[in-house]
């Protein structure tokens, strides 16, 4: 008998919930922050299923429904890919260790 | 492109993903892993536009759509305040859920174009799938902007609950999961937009009842919920970089809330089920407040106290962001320093309104990082210090945590501040902090209370440490 592939798909899921678990216990506390902003900029990666709505060919050469659905969510993705990702770099940037002090 | 190439590029997509993630086990590493975080985007946009046919109207509607969000994204990255975090990832949130939302819609009315079978004739697992994802989509969607209201105050902070609160969520619950199961069946249109207006009701209502200082749990939740949201498009599309990264997302914001209950010492489910702080379990104190001394003073003694401590601890709380009292801090911290003083921070898990936030703006100040600690690495120096500075924290200083089993906050964890020489207690008055309990500490002998903005005192101090 033949498996699923939705299977598949159920097993990368679950190891990626594990990886996930033992990844972020091992983020330092104090980059929190930049965590949550970084996972938010990677969740935006649901901007593949909105370019497949963009290009939708539902309604022929028309723009369709399904289209302008696509458009709208291309932007509110584009907005957190951009907006998430220059912010954590904006952070990141921040953060600094102490300077040597024979240099004061 | 093959399906079988563009479904190896997804998994590589999520593999950096993965490594950006690692990368913030420490600071140096950390700007690296954004890099793999931003590879793995372009990534996945390159094989997604080449996976599709292509039409040219279509092709220059994208255009301008992803010009648009990333102009708007760039300028909000520059210009936000790294007080407004908090706002800003919860805003992002929301952006997120409403964009699972609009594929999820797109994918129902166009299944032929992701592959799902035709109109009303969608594949049963995929239907579901799909239905998960718009659902958990929404709820991010309409609580992420409860939140963002909440933070940005827009709207009051604290809790707002009614009679029955509890059952019409309940009830909004068990009809958001027997519609999802009625629409695999008939997959009828009106109960598809019935789903999604049952799922932004409750997303809505599941975040009103939760107050200000909860806000670290609300904000990983959501954060979590995106996550899940993904994931369940990712299995209506059968793409394995958004099943990864919704996975990924999905549990990090698991266990940041799961490290703020902690640190809070209160079940999540305590948590959602919101209105702490709200009764009247401290009239008790309240009662015994009025008579009780409380020695106060001035920049010029705090400044004296502080420029003869051979070491001084500083305790950040929400009120440093409220006051930006960060760079002033900065500049005192450099004066001590110059008289010889030994300074480090002290950072309580649940300090501010989202998981290391008191990091984030020490750092904009310029504080090394490698002078910040965490509750557990310096509990134990307090003990050693000369003085404690409490700026704009309060209820993670009670001593009553520890010694009162009937006070909302028994058994948190909080930093023993009250074991140092002298504790100096910056706040603009006497009132309470957000658990509506009294501290304890402001009545102790050793402690001196410092009663102006942060920022004003702080910037006094400055003045008058020579």
């Amino acid at each position: 008998m033949e498996i699923d592939p939705f299977i598949f798909r159920l097993s990368i899921f679950v190891l990626s919930i594990f990886i996930g678990y033992f990844v972020v216990w091992s983020v330092t506390p104090s980059l929190h922050t930049p965590l949550m902003s970084v996972t938010n900029a990677i969740s935006s990666v649901i901007i593949v299923g909105a370019i497949i709505a963009s290009f939708s060919l539902s309604g022929g050469s028309n723009i369709s429904f399904s289209n302008i659905l696509g458009f709208i969510a291309v932007t509110l993705a584009a907005i957190n890919i951009f907006g998430g990702f220059l912010v954590t770099q904006r952070m990141l940037q921040m953060y600094k260790k102490k300077e040597k002090k024979k240099n004061k | 492109m093959s399906a079988n190439l563009s479904s190896i590029l997804f998994l590589i997509t999520g593999v950096l993903f993965i490594l950006a993630l690692r990368g913030l086990s420490s600071p140096e590493t950390s700007r690296m892993g954004n890099f793999f975080g931003i590879s793995g985007m372009i990534l996945a946009v390159v094989v997604s536009i080449l996976s599709v046919d292509i039409l040219f109207t279509n092709l220059i509607y994208f255009i301008i759509a992803l010009s648009i969000g990333g102009i708007i994204g760039g300028i909000i990255a520059f210009k936000i305040p790294m007080t407004a975090m908090p706002q800003l990832v919860a805003g992002f949130h929301s952006l997120v859920g409403l964009a699972a939302v609009l594929v999820a819609v797109s994918a129902y009315y166009s299944p032929d174009s992701f592959g799902l079978g035709t109109f009303q004739n969608i594949k049963i697992a995929s239907i579901i799938e799909m239905a998960l994802g718009a659902s958990i989509g929404a709820i991010t969607f309409t609580g992420s902007i409860i939140a963002f209201m909440k933070l940005q105050g827009l709207m009051s902070g604290s809790p707002v609950s009614f009679p029955g609160q509890h059952y019409l969520n309940a009830l909004l619950g068990i009809l958001i999961i027997s519609l999802i199961g009625y629409l695999a069946i008939n997959q009828s249109t009106g109960v598809f937009w019935l789903l999604i207006t049952a799922s932004l009701l409750i997303g809505f209502l599941i975040i009103i009842p939760i107050g200000g200082a909860d806000m670290p749990v609300v904000i990983s939740m959501l954060n979590s919920y995106s996550g899940w949201a993904a994931a369940g498009i990712g299995f209506t599309l059968e793409n394995t970089a958004l099943i990864i990264t919704g996975a990924l997302v999905g549990s990090s914001g698991a266990i940041l809330s799961y490290i703020m209950c902690k640190g809070m010492n209160r079940s999540f489910l305590n948590v959602i089920l919101g209105g702490f702080g709200t009764d009247s379990s401290s009239t008790n104190s309240k009662e015994k407040k009025e008579y009780k001394p409380v020695k106060s003073g001035n920049a010029e003694d705090a400044a004296f106290l502080m420029k003869n401590a051979s070491s001084v601890i500083i305790v950040p709380g929400y009120g440093m962001a409220v006051a930006q009292a960060q760079h002033a801090l900065r500049e005192m911290v450099d004066k001590l320093k110059k008289n010889d003083v030994k300074v480090s921070y002290a950072i309580h898990p649940v300090a501010g309104r989202m998981p290391g936030h008191m990091n984030v703006l020490l750092a904009e100040a310029n504080v090394p990082y490698d002078e910040v600690f965490e509750l557990d690495d310096i509990n134990n120096d307090f003990a050693n210090t000369d003085v404690a500075y409490v700026i704009g924290a309060n209820d993670v200083t009670n001593p009553v945590a520890k010694t009162d089993p009937k006070s909302p906050i028994f058994g948190m964890p909080i930093l023993d501040v009250e074991k140092c020489k002298s504790v100096l207690f910056v706040k603009r008055g006497m009132s309470p902090g957000y658990a509506g309990v009294d501290n304890e500490l402001f009545y102790r002998d050793n402690t001196l209370m410092l009663f102006a903005d942060a920022k004003k005192m702080t910037e006094d101090i400055v003045k008058n440490i020579e």
